[in-house]
């Protein structure tokens, strides 16, 4: 078992290949770790170990660089995807009440969802867009830097089991109809309409490696950046503030702030408990 | 030398905690973090109470937030609490553990790690088993385990799981633990009132 591998008196041994290995697949696989936070990742590593049979980070490693195929799987274990329909169901509301009238002012706009995990949170914009009948005047990019969650983003199948909490936040959030005018059950899962993906062009799109998005309205990128160290929010948070055209609004999670950010001078708030800002002019 | 107290708690817990925290008083030298499982809403109105009746400051912990001694730090509900090396907070809403989010087990185990045998963990009342790994962790790093003792719990689920799994070296009453920590962290309420 772990514990027994790493302890106190290996802790800095324990530091020092994890380093190695962020550093080993950055290099190897493009994908950049480096700058993720520290206790985090070590959990997900650790975790990793615990139920292999390798003895050591560094073993861990030989197989993460030699084999693809485990370095994919080692990827999922790196990244958490875990996400519901209308996740914080005030953010929603406020976004309907105070976002959606300024949308209806355009004849055209652009959205953003980075790291849109497996689809729930750009299925319940949809389904928000819809009901404020914006849907058809709108381009929604959502993007992964995990193919496999893309995948199943794309498909908007879930499982029927969880499907009451989305109901429950549906309705917090200030939902017109039911959210079962927007799906068909089938065998213990759920299967949402396909006019709700109409406008949606999945990608795949690394927030650390890839580049801006051009003239988007409103981004959404929440629960994302609680996985970064502070100067790689920060980076991030300039890749959006590039994206987004002037006036155009940024959502982040609700733990996740531009507080003490280098940009936080080049947003306004608009929600301060929804983490809903603002691009100032010029 | 002590740097840091980790305190974990569900059920009986905000009335546990309204009997240790209000008796660590101004220029408390270390900080303590606490994970008390209270659902998924928010605890806004408990830290405000919590505030009204302790010395010490009490606050939702942070995202990158850096650690600051004398401070009284929540989890927030919904996000798994984590310690980083360079002692600031990190966020995760990694799947639940032992039922829970926040975890008590991923709190102290990440605080282990960072603080090493310079720690305190604290499991109080409590129905699950969360905590109890953490716990034996942080004696494993040669840090100090104290557990809420099983008998006088309003539910004595948690800390015996920590008693059977961690054998922690202090089992103490509720109302003997705040002496206690005073005590380990080497707090004289004299010196700190010269200056
Ligand atoms: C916790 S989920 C958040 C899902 C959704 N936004 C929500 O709030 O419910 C985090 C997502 O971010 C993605 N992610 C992490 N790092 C990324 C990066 N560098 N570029 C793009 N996506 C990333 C993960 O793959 C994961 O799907």
């Amino acid at each position: 078992m772990v514990d027994s591998l790493y302890n106190e008196s290996n802790a800095d041994l324990l530091n020092i290949e994890i380093k190695l290995l962020m550093e080993g697949v950055f290099l190897r696989y493009g994908y950049d770790f480096r700058n993720y936070s520290k206790a985090h990742i070590k959990r997900r590593v650790l975790h990793r170990l615990g139920i292999s049979t390798l003895s050591s980070v560094s073993r861990l490693q030989d197989l993460v660089l030699r084999d693809r195929e485990f370095f994919i799987e080692f990827l999922d274990d790196l990244s958490i995807n875990v996400t519901e329909m209308f996740r914080d169901p005030e953010f929603f509301k406020s976004l309907r009440e105070k976002i959606i009238p300024k949308l209806k002012t355009y004849p055209y706009f652009k959205i953003w969802v980075a790291g849109c995990s497996t689809g729930e949170e750009v299925y319940s914009l949809s389904i928000l867009l819809k009901e404020e009948g914006l849907l058809e005047r709108c381009q929604i990019y959502a993007t992964d830097f995990s193919r496999k969650v893309l995948e199943i983003a794309k498909e908007g199948v879930y499982q029927k089991n969880i499907i009451e909490q989305f109901e429950t936040n549906y309705r917090l959030s200030g939902g017109k109809g039911k959210l079962s005018d927007y799906y068909k059950s089938r065998y213990g899962s759920v299967i949402f309409e396909k006019e709700l993906t109409n406008k949606i062009v999945f990608a795949d799109h690394n927030l650390v490696t890839d580049t801006v998005f051009a003239d988007v309205n409103l981004i959404l990128c929440r629960n994302v950046l609680i996985y970064f160290e502070k100067s790689l929010q920060d980076k991030v948070i300039g890749l959006f503030c590039e994206s987004l055209v002037p006036s155009g609004i940024l959502c982040l999670g609700t733990k996740e702030s531009i507080k003490f950010s280098m940009y936080e001078k080049l947003f306004e708030i608009i929600d301060e408990k929804s983490r809903i800002f603002k691009k100032r002019i010029g | 030398m002590y740097k840091a107290i980790v305190i974990g708690t569900s059920y009986g817990g905000p009335d546990a905690l309204k009997i240790i925290l209000p008796r660590l008083s101004i220029g408390f030298p270390v900080p303590v973090i606490i994970v008390l499982h209270i659902g998924d809403h928010s605890n806004e109105v408990f830290i405000d109470y919590m505030n009204s009746i302790c010395p010490l400051e009490v606050k939702e912990a942070e995202s990158n937030e850096k650690i600051r001694e004398g401070f009284i730090y929540f989890a927030p509900p919904n996000y798994h609490l984590l310690i980083e090396s360079d002692f600031t907070f990190s966020l995760t809403t990694d799947q639940k553990h032992n039922f829970s989010r926040p975890s008590i087990d991923i709190l102290f185990e990440s605080a282990a790690w960072a603080y090493s045998q310079s720690l305190i963990g604290v499991v109080l009342t409590g129905a699950n088993s969360d905590g109890a790994a953490g716990l034996k962790m942080i004696r494993d790093f040669g840090g100090m385990a104290i557990i809420q003792n099983p008998c006088s719990a309003i539910s004595p689920a948690m800390p015996r799981a920590a008693l059977k799994i961690a054998r922690p070296e202090v089992r103490l009453r509720l109302e003997e633990i705040p002496d206690k920590l005073i005590e380990l962290v080497g707090f004289n309420k004299k010196n700190s009132e010269m200056f």
